[in-house]
């Protein structure tokens, strides 16, 4: 049932809202509204009863195993949220004065250092909200960079073809055009590709490492010379710095500009979609251009730098400081997991992926990339079950469900048919992985022997396989209302 | 180990297992010149008890003071149940929606959600949440540009009446597409943008693709949302509507603007139970027409059936996202709100239209009320004749700053300082006084405000 089905006429939480209805007799009847907004009229228990139980119709890292490749679905520690919501932090207005913002300020000025020190970049803004307006801040830097010292002509933004979605789509937003550049079956990228590709029109590259295809790419460092000596810069996606926090850092790799994921590696919370946060870091020649507002500690006291400070600046991206909120919970994970705990993630995450990787391959499953270490995900490809059972990565990501795991990513990245991408994370134990893959080996069997039971799934959750192709012809968007 | 389960043993068997000597091993594919020993430089880590200590001291550097301040974020209750049920693990721990089996209670709150924003907007069709109103703003411009096939321009009339940041946002996102922000100024004397104005941009050679209505506006003041629509469909042009929603529920709605309705509505959604919490996480929303609905950016859900015929929830229309599209996607957005829609959600159902045009006309009226008594104090005066709406302007007879100041020691944040930003209306504060507010905390800044204009000016100002 919806909440508005829920709906009494007359039914209200009324002790939330003001006893008594104000007069509005000071503005013209036309600009204000006619009828009341259709919004559901419940008792405060319904809502409460409503949305608990919609609630347990999620999987969440809470209640399950959530190996979803290239999200880094980690435990989101409570001590986060607790601390990140006392009341000192809530009632803050955005505009405060500097002089009352210290103890929040003195957060986000040792967050943007810590950063700093983890990806080896010179200076970090906080200022994005998610992954996706970190990249569009990078190459909007890039852009900026570029279009400064006279260099027009830069119009193209190079993207290996194993990227997430969002790399082409900012290249696009920024202006830019973007460029596909071929992956070898080693998961490394083509060089040869990339050195015909470079040239005086190249603004960047985009590069996740390790990327989407769970290998460290081992040639960082001549792609680095190529786009440096091409005029270009590289940018980092930092989707995946789980991986190699404390190992290896962005910066010393040669990238010019990365966003990190605090809602992945710093394992602030996904939210059921967001909010996430995307900070920017760069190198000591990109500083002048990074977006507002960016703390600054100097006589002892925090201040925001402006405009003024940064003419140079590509600008602001939110109407204030960005997720303020989500930046306090990775600031506290960050202080909790100290220098010895930060450097445990990315071993322990490793473990856990060769771990599993070795076990899925003892199973009989296949591999997509046989012979090389895995970082902090792999990847299974089921093209032998789809071509002999008939049964697909879906059909095996639906059974999941009903087995009390959450799928992996599955047809991501395009290159691998019919494939898993698992990032079991530093998080989980011995008996959760080995139990999944018993899952995963159990469902195989099934498809031998009972085929419709892994086709037809999921079958014990609150609906079976959904219509998207109905969803997508004959829109139903909002209730009440016949999109169609 | 902090968050990390493994024993001794299973870490054993598991590198037997791999075939590795070491977990050290594992990394042997990256250059060994290139690795760091460490990370030195980060402080060592805290256990809970420790963390919670140093951010109770850090939260109590912050003052506790009254809020007067608005200009984009406002200090609203928030019933308690709003933030116990969305910080639920089942809310707050889960990923995108994509497994939509497993993911029901989130499409269908999501839904919800939607069907909310529609019902307050008065348009057909809403997405799943964007980032914040600023950058929703933006979003909307570039949809605007997409949408409008009969212009070729890429010109879009922003009022300066617009939230300053949100112009300022817009600008960032929108710069490398080439669009055209064109700046339309305000009657003095009213503080809203006349029709005449945007009529001014409008000579016979250019077309322009859009427009961009705020109402209230940042001032508080109420445009001619019906006028100015009509005119713009008159011309082809698009109109987006910026509106604060929790004013829409007493404020006529975006999607009856004029004869049609505005096409595109856009704005932040904090007022509808987000903490201020130093800027965000807020959302942004944005609703359309129905004909737009393939410009949107972002998430949508939908609602479908299964397998047996029963209702469930998906994402769909997902061919404009760039996970499906990439570089041909109507946006780069991937990540959303969805932790704060969820709290919007609920807050909405347990205040309903009722509690929420309760809680919009308290806002109201306590604003009304301060802006009198400030009025009488010499040296304060209303800036603009006309009525507003949650928010109004102050002038003052001395610097802003200085006096936002002395308030601030009076624990009492007076409200935001428009000389940076609208240096024409010289010594300029914009305040709000929402529900929030008692009767006695009004007094109490008339008194403080009272005594801070009654002492002899310190400096002399030119302007």
């Amino acid at each position: 049932m919806l909440i508005f089905e829920h709906s009494i006429a007359g039914r209200t939480g009324a002790p939330q809202a003001p006893k008594v209805k104000a007069a509005i007799d000071d503005i013209p009847a036309t600009l204000l509204r006619k009828n009341s907004a259709a919004l559901p009229e419940v008792s405060e228990m319904q809502a409460v009863r409503h949305y608990t139980r919609l609630s347990q119709k999620n999987f969440s890292i809470d209640t399950h195993f959530y190996p979803l490749g290239s999200c880094t679905m980690k435990y989101n520690p409570r001590a986060c949220n607790t601390l990140a919501m006392l009341p000192g932090f809530l009632s803050r207005h955005p505009m405060a004065p500097e002089k009352q913002s210290q103890g929040f300020m003195a957060c986000m000025h040792e967050l943007q250092s810590m950063l700093c020190e983890v990806t080896g970049m010179a200076a970090f803004s906080l200022a994005p909200m998610a992954g996706a307006q970190g990249e569009f801040a990078g190459i909007a830097m890039i852009e900026a960079y570029h279009k400064a010292r006279g260099d027009n002509e830069r119009k193209e933004i190079l993207i290996p073809d194993a990227a997430h979605g969002t790399n082409p789509a900012t290249a696009v937003m920024c202006g830019f055009s973007a460029r596909e550049i071929p992956t070898l079956k080693n998961g490394d990228v083509d060089l040869d590709a990339l050195k015909q590709a470079v040239g005086p029109q190249t603004a960047g590259l985009m590069l996740t490492n390790p990327s989407t295809l769970g290998v460290f790419e081992r040639q960082i460092e001549t792609i680095a010379k190529i786009i440096h000596e091409a005029g270009g810069l590289l940018y980092y996606d930092g989707a995946n710095l789980n991986a190699i926090l404390g190992k290896i850092r962005p910066g010393d790799m040669g990238f010019d500009v990365i966003h990190s994921n605090l809602h992945k590696t710093f394992s602030t919370p996904h939210g059921g979609g967001g909010p996430g946060s995307g900070a920017v870091g760069v190198a000591e020649r990109l500083i002048p251009y990074l977006p507002l507002p960016v703390v600054e500690h100097k006589d002892n006291s925090y201040r925001w730098l402006t405009e003024k400070d940064r003419p140079q600046s590509i600008g602001r991206l939110s109407a204030f400081m960005g997720n303020a909120g989500v930046l306090l919970r990775a600031y506290i994970y960050m202080r909790m997991l100290g220098r010895e705990g930060m450097v445990r993630v990315a071993e322990f995450a490793t473990l856990n992926a060769n771990y599993m990787m070795v076990e899925a391959k003892k199973r009989g499953f296949e591999l997509a990339i046989p012979d090389r270490r895995a970082s902090h995900e792999f990847i299974i490809t089921l093209k032998n079950e789809a071509r002999d059972l008939h049964v697909s990565a879906m059909d095996f990501a639906k059974r999941l469900l009903d087995l009390g795991y959450h799928a992996p990513t599955t047809y991501f990245p395009l290159l691998v048919p019919e494939c898993l991408l698992i990032e079991p994370t530093e998080t989980e134990a011995k008996e959760v992985l080995d139990g999944f893959l018993d899952a995963l080996a159990q469902i195989r069997e099934e498809a031998k022997t009972t085929p419709e039971l892994v086709t037809g799934a999921p079958h014990t959750l609150p609906v079976k396989r959904l219509d998207d192709v109905r969803a997508a012809r004959q829109l139903d968007l909002a209730w009440g209302s016949n999109n169609g | 180990m902090p968050f990390i389960p493994h024993t001794e043993q299973e870490v054993a068997e598991m590198l037997q297992t791999i075939g590795a000597d070491s977990i050290d091993n594992l990394f042997e594919e990256i250059p060994s010149h290139l690795r760091v020993e460490g990370l030195p430089g980060i402080p060592a880590g805290l256990p809970e008890m420790d963390i919670s200590r140093l951010m109770h001291q850090r939260a109590a550097q912050h003052p506790q003071t009254v809020c007067f301040l608005g200009a984009g974020a406002y200090e609203h209750h928030i019933p308690a149940a709003v933030w116990e049920i969305t910080t639920r693990g089942e809310y707050y721990s889960a990923y995108t929606p994509y497994q939509a089996e497993a993911s029901q209670g989130t499409l269908q709150l999501t839904y919800e959600y939607q069907s909310m924003m529609t019902a307050l907007t008065g348009m057909d069709v809403s997405n799943a949440s964007l980032y914040d109103g600023a950058s929703a703003l933006a979003e909307a411009v570039l949809m605007a540009v997409r949408g409008n096939r009969k212009s070729k321009s890429r010109k879009i009339l922003i009022p300066k009446t617009v939230h300053p940041a949100y112009r300022k946002t817009t600008h960032t996102i929108v710069r490398g597409q080439h669009i055209e922000l064109c700046e339309v100024d305000y009657d003095r004397a009213t503080g809203t943008t006349g029709l005449d104005a945007f009529k001014a941009q409008l000579d016979s050679h250019a077309d322009i693709t859009a427009v961009v209505i705020q109402q209230p506006n940042f001032f508080g003041g109420l445009e001619a949302v019906d006028e100015i629509t009509d005119w713009a469909h008159d011309n082809n042009i698009l109109v987006i509507a910026v509106a604060n929603p929790l004013t829409l529920a007493v404020l006529k709605a975006p999607g009856e603007w004029g004869s049609v309705g505005a096409d595109i509505a856009c704005g932040d959604g904090q007022p509808l139970g987000a903490p201020l919490s130093s800027g965000g996480p807020y959302y942004g929303y944005m609703c359309c027409k129905q004909a737009l609905v393939r410009q949107m950016p972002g998430r949508i859900v939908g609602r479908t059936v299964d397998l047996d015929g029963k209702q469930g929830f998906v994402l769909t229309l997902q061919a404009r996202e760039q996970h499906i599209r990439r570089s041909k996607a109507t946006s780069n957005i991937c990540t959303n709100q969805g932790l704060v829609v969820t709290a919007s959600t609920i807050h909405m159902s347990i205040l309903g239209a009722d509690g929420l045009e309760k809680v919009a006309s308290s806002c109201h009226a306590n604003t009304v009320s301060l802006v009198n008594q400030l009025g009488r104090i010499e040296g304060v005066s209303s800036a603009f004749a006309g009525p507003c709406f949650h928010e109004a302007v102050l002038q003052l007879d001395r610097a802003a700053a200085d006096v936002l100041l002395a308030l601030a020691e009076k624990n009492i944040q007076g409200g935001y300082d428009l000389s940076e930003d609208y240096p024409e209306l010289g010594h300029a504060i914009l305040v709000c006084a929402t529900e929030m507010r008692t009767e006695e905390e009004i007094a109490a800044y008339a008194d403080a405000l009272q005594e801070i204009m009654a002492v002899t000016r310190l400096k002399e100002v030119t302007s």
